[in-house]
């Protein structure tokens, strides 16, 4: 039965993930870069939700292993060769090494001393990258490509280009297709499409995992931990290897965003975008399947929708209103839009967080709860 | 030879000698009782089996291995399963999903990746699970979220999470405690029921002496962190310094 | 000698502002058993609470003198703060120092945010999973920073100490080394010595009132309290106001050493949550003794001799992650802290 229900859940969410240049074209969301930043931090959401969905241990510290990721892949386009594939592996495997280093420290405890010590750890990440490793990262300025590069792999390519990234030659940045349907400009790139694969295999691994009996141990884990020790479980090794699988998840993210772009920053390590993956997986949902993947879009894409948003924007939609109250409703919602997106995105948070635990996909269960009736029904049956 | 050996176990807490020299022999098959009046030691006592505790000296045999020093899972891996005073299971998960988890920890050890193999797919775990649970009377709530089951009702999930791990030694901490009569009542008779259909050596630490009476083969009584008394039931029951211990309880 | 005593200075500043976050941050620990995200923000706010009463001190009126004229050959316009047009040399005397009066207005302004914010928000999430509150907190930093950046803008709005209290002394001189040994800009000092009576103050309070007593009793005992037919929670609450003042006091009096900027207050969250974990989760001696020990190393750590023998054996320069580093090695040899009761981060 839930196997089933799994499995349909995959093939919607395929079809769906395939299909997306398509759907957001109403929403002007479909160009190809937001696009593979929805794929992108989905995986990213997806795999911190194993570790804080799954186990309750909330870290702050899952963007050191984005930012490893990144400064990684670039590295290997810097000195092996502009195909994304090797990249990406070293992207996963090093984030693995960095996040069984950091989670091996930061398990000794659990609890809020185990969030500080996250909190505590990226930072010192941060800071590492920002200005003491300067050479691996260079510093503030990011790490970027330079024709002199190596890439002993890679053929010379024409003199005085840099060279883009790619899949076997498929240029992630080339746009295959470019049809146009019901008056949309529809644009196919393989860049999307490779974030796509990865982000369906991501998921269909987290089905995986989720099912297994290894998840159960997980969700053990977080709702007790003294009757999981005295039922013969050891739990730490079970939170390290959730927590390492979750930094592998970070570093494949950040491997993508090099991927997409080949720089890397110290700034994507910074705590507060390890802060930006905990609203996404709250948002959408902790513990449940698709909620990361949820939150993940609906953040980027209002961050990107809100973020467009100014003053003459919002006049030009109240403009049918009277003047006095046009200009009234623009300044009021004037804070909240443009880059003002920080507070309603504080906001909304805190909202969901105080009327809604369950994230957007706890909301949705309550309404078509709601529409369908089902809790009466329920209701009537345990009563009768 | 006991299944459980405990030899001059001390235990010291600042100025307050907490267990003073305390022997124990537990012998297989048996169901001991450990009986004494607030403040005895029991607590303390229970909490050095189980490795939350360290004692200061004495030496704790379980099958012919020592068990001081080892964590909880290590402890339970080598056979000891332990009832809590308040019942401890995984409130958020279902009856079933409760029954599983010490299932696979008694087949697979305390940790093993098998994060693609599925629950629902693995015939021998479920079977065992729904097994234990026809046994326990609770078939019918399996997809029920425990922490909605009645407290009488998480106490027969429990011990049934301790019985499916097949353990030689069941440890129960006052199994009964804050329970109606009747509650009390079905805990005996479900105590009984497991030892009839299983060999299971049984340590309960209890407070209410009908239990006690109604289940118990060996009764030792610790006062003030010693073994003043041991022996059969009807022993016990008439032991003037049994009566002392509990008497000078009732005075204060 | 003297480049060690100068080190110690120098840490101290950033020490102090350190102590008195963190103690505000294990004040709330201690009593309402939270951890407070939102304690940054509340730094940050007492540093706007300061650049606002600046702004609002220099409210002008506006005069043309047709007498003079400005460069482009318009008539001057001159700037009367309303203050001095009012209060003469006393509303001078008000601009000059205030910083000082930002101190005597952000007490009330921050104790009654505290309130509001325990009230409003926090007593609903005591009996949630501490996962909760931190996000609940989390976010209203998140609210909280992006109010004040919709209001002062994303740039850092510099303040000026009072003209008296700028420059430099010759601390050296006063302790009998030679004449510019070791010279210290003075509104550190005086930074210095109001954390030390801020926390002294806090001491005292906790150690010599009746309501303090209850205070440090609540937080040993919750229960046993409660059943004595004390109100604690109304205490704690008052608490809770007490240790945002002391963040925010802290933030005022920060403003002319570092000009506030809307995110300050996360960077300094992050720090103080090391300094309360170095200290001891929940021991208020430990959060202040961190607070200087951390700034200090941290000092020493960027000491040009130290950094060469660091990079004479090979290593990258480690100041900026000293902390860091230093708290990681604390939580593993010692997981209570320096001063924190034993059992409180032992599992």
């Amino acid at each position: 039965m839930t196997l089933m229900r799994d499995r349909t859940l995959l093939i919607i969410f395929t079809l769906f993930v395939l299909a997306a240049p398509l759907i957001f074209a109403p929403t002007g969301a479909a160009y190809p870069d937001l696009l593979q930043r929805f794929a992108i931090y989905g995986i990213f959401a997806i795999g911190f939700n194993i570790l804080f969905g799954l186990t309750g241990y909330l870290s702050f510290g899952h963007a050191a292993f984005l930012g490893v990721g990144s400064y990684s892949a670039v590295w290997m386009f810097k000195l092996l060769s502009m195909n994304i594939l090797p990249a990406l592996l070293l992207s996963v495997v090093m984030a693995g090494i960095f996040a069984l280093l950091i989670g091996y420290i930061s398990l000794r405890r659990s609890g809020i001393y185990f969030s500080i010590l996250t909190l505590a750890l990226a930072q010192m990440s941060y800071v590492l990258a920002y200005s003491v490793l300067t050479p691996l990262t260079n510093g503030e300025t990011g790490l970027q490509l330079r024709l002199d590069d190596p890439r002993i792999l890679d053929a010379a390519g024409p003199e005085g280009f840099l060279p883009s990234t790619n899949l076997f030659g498929l240029e992630m940045k080339e746009v295959f297709w470019n049809p146009t349907v019901f008056g949309y400009d529809l644009q196919f790139n393989w860049g999307y499409y490779v974030s796509a694969v990865m982000l369906i295999l991501s998921f269909w691994i987290s089905i995986r995992i989720f099912r297994s009996p290894f998840g159960l141990m997980l969700r053990a884990i977080k709702t007790n931990q003294t009757r999981l020790n005295y039922t013969g479980v050891n739990s730490r090794p079970y939170t390290l290897a959730a927590f390492v699988i979750s930094g592998m998840f970070a570093g494949l993210a950040g491997g993508l965003l090099a991927s997409m772009d080949p720089l890397a920053g110290a700034e994507r390590m910074q705590w507060t975008v390890g802060g930006e993956v905990v609203l996404m997986v709250v948002l959408g949902g902790m513990g449940t399947l698709i909620g990361p993947v949820l939150g993940a879009i609906f953040i980027k894409y209002f961050e990107n929708i809100f973020s467009k948003i100014n003053e003459v924007v919002l006049q030009g939609w109240f403009s049918f209103l009277p003047d006095w109250l046009s200009n009234f409703l623009v300044t009021i919602v004037s804070p909240f839009v443009g880059r003002g997106w920080g507070l309603t995105l504080g906001a909304l948070f805190m909202i969901v967080v105080i009327f809604l635990p369950g994230g957007l996909v706890d909301g949705a269960r309550r309404i078509m709860r709601k529409i369908t009736g089902a809790d009466r029904r329920a209701a009537k049956a345990r009563n009768e | 030879m006991g299944i459980l050996e405990v030899q001059n176990v001390n235990k010291r807490f600042g100025g307050l000698q907490a267990l003073n020299n305390v022997n124990l022999d537990v012998a297989e098959g048996s169901v001991h009782a450990l009986i004494g009046p607030n403040g005895a030691g029991k607590s303390t006592f229970l909490n050095c089996l189980i490795g939350k505790l360290k004692p200061d000296t004495g030496s704790v045999q379980f099958d012919g291995q020592p068990v001081l020093g080892k964590k909880p899972h290590e402890i339970n891996q080598l056979g000891v399963a332990r009832v809590f005073q308040t019942p401890e299971i995984f409130m958020d998960l279902t009856v079933f999903e409760n029954v599983m988890i010490p299932c696979f920890a008694h087949r697979d050890g305390a940790f093993k990746i098998n994060a693609f193999a599925r629950v629902l797919r693995d015939k021998e775990i479920r079977q065992k699970a729904e097994d234990i649970l026809e046994d326990m009377g609770m078939k019918e709530k399996m997809a029920a979220q425990s922490g909605s089951l009645s407290r009488g009702d998480k106490r027969r999930l429990e011990i049934a999470m301790c019985l499916v791990q097949e353990p030689k030694l069941l440890l129960l901490d006052e199994p009964t405690a804050g329970m109606a009569r009747a509650d009390t009542n079905n805990t005996i008779d479900l105590l009984n029921h497991i030892g009839e259909t299983r060999k299971i050596t049984k340590v309960i630490i209890e407070h209410d002496m009908h239990v006690v009476f109604s289940l118990a083969t060996t009764i030792s009584v610790l006062a003030q962190g010693a073994i003043i008394a041991e022996g059969l039931p009807e022993e016990i029951k008439g032991h003037p310094k049994v009566r002392e211990a509990y008497l000078g309880e009732a005075e204060v | 000698m003297d480049a060690i005593l100068l080190q110690i200075l120098n840490g101290i500043d950033k020490g102090s502002a350190y102590a008195l976050i963190a103690l505000g941050l294990t004040l709330i620990f201690g009593t309402l058993g939270v951890v407070n995200f939102t304690h940054g923000a509340l730094f940050m706010i007492g540093a706007f609470v300061a650049v606002t009463v600046g702004k609002v001190l220099d409210i002008s009126k506006i005069t043309i003198d047709p007498s003079r004229v400005d460069f482009l050959g318009n008539p001057a316009k001159i700037r009367t703060p309303y203050v001095t047009e009012w209060f003469g040399d006393f509303g001078l005397w008000l601009i000059e120092w205030s910083v000082l009066v930002s101190v005597v207005v952000a007490i009330p302004v921050m104790i009654l945010i505290g309130i509001i914010m325990e009230r409003g928000l926090i007593r609903h999430f005591y009996s949630r999973p501490h996962a909760d509150q931190i996000l609940v907190t989390f976010g209203l930093a998140i609210v909280l920073q992006n109010i004040i950046k919709a209001i002062f803008g994303a740039n850092p709005i510099p303040q000026s100490a009072p003209d008296l209290l700028q420059g430099s002394v010759d601390f050296g001189v006063w302790v009998g080394m030679a004449e510019n040994a070791v010279v210290y800009p003075l509104w550190r000092l005086v930074y210095f010595v109001f954390s030390m009576v801020l926390i002294g103050g806090v001491f005292a309070f906790l150690r010599f009132t009746t309501f303090g007593m209850v205070v440090r009793a609540g937080m040993a005992d919750r229960e046993t309290v409660g059943l004595l037919g004390i109100n604690i929670d109304r205490r704690f609450t008052i608490m809770f106001g007490v240790a945002a003042a002391v963040a925010g006091l802290a933030g005022v009096m920060y403003t002319p050493i570092s000009p506030p900027n809307y995110p300050m207050g996360m960077d300094f969250l992050v720090l103080s949550f090391v300094v309360v974990v170095v200290g001891g989760m929940g021991s208020l001696p430990g959060a202040v003794l961190a607070g200087f020990l951390l700034g200090i190393i941290e000092s020493f750590a960027s000491m040009p001799l130290i950094k060469d023998s660091i990079a004479a054996i090979g290593l990258p320069s480690i100041d900026q992650i000293i902390i860091y580093l230093v708290a990681v090695i604390v939580l593993l040899v010692r997981p209570r802290g320096l001063m924190g009761k034993a059992g409180m981060m032992e599992e």
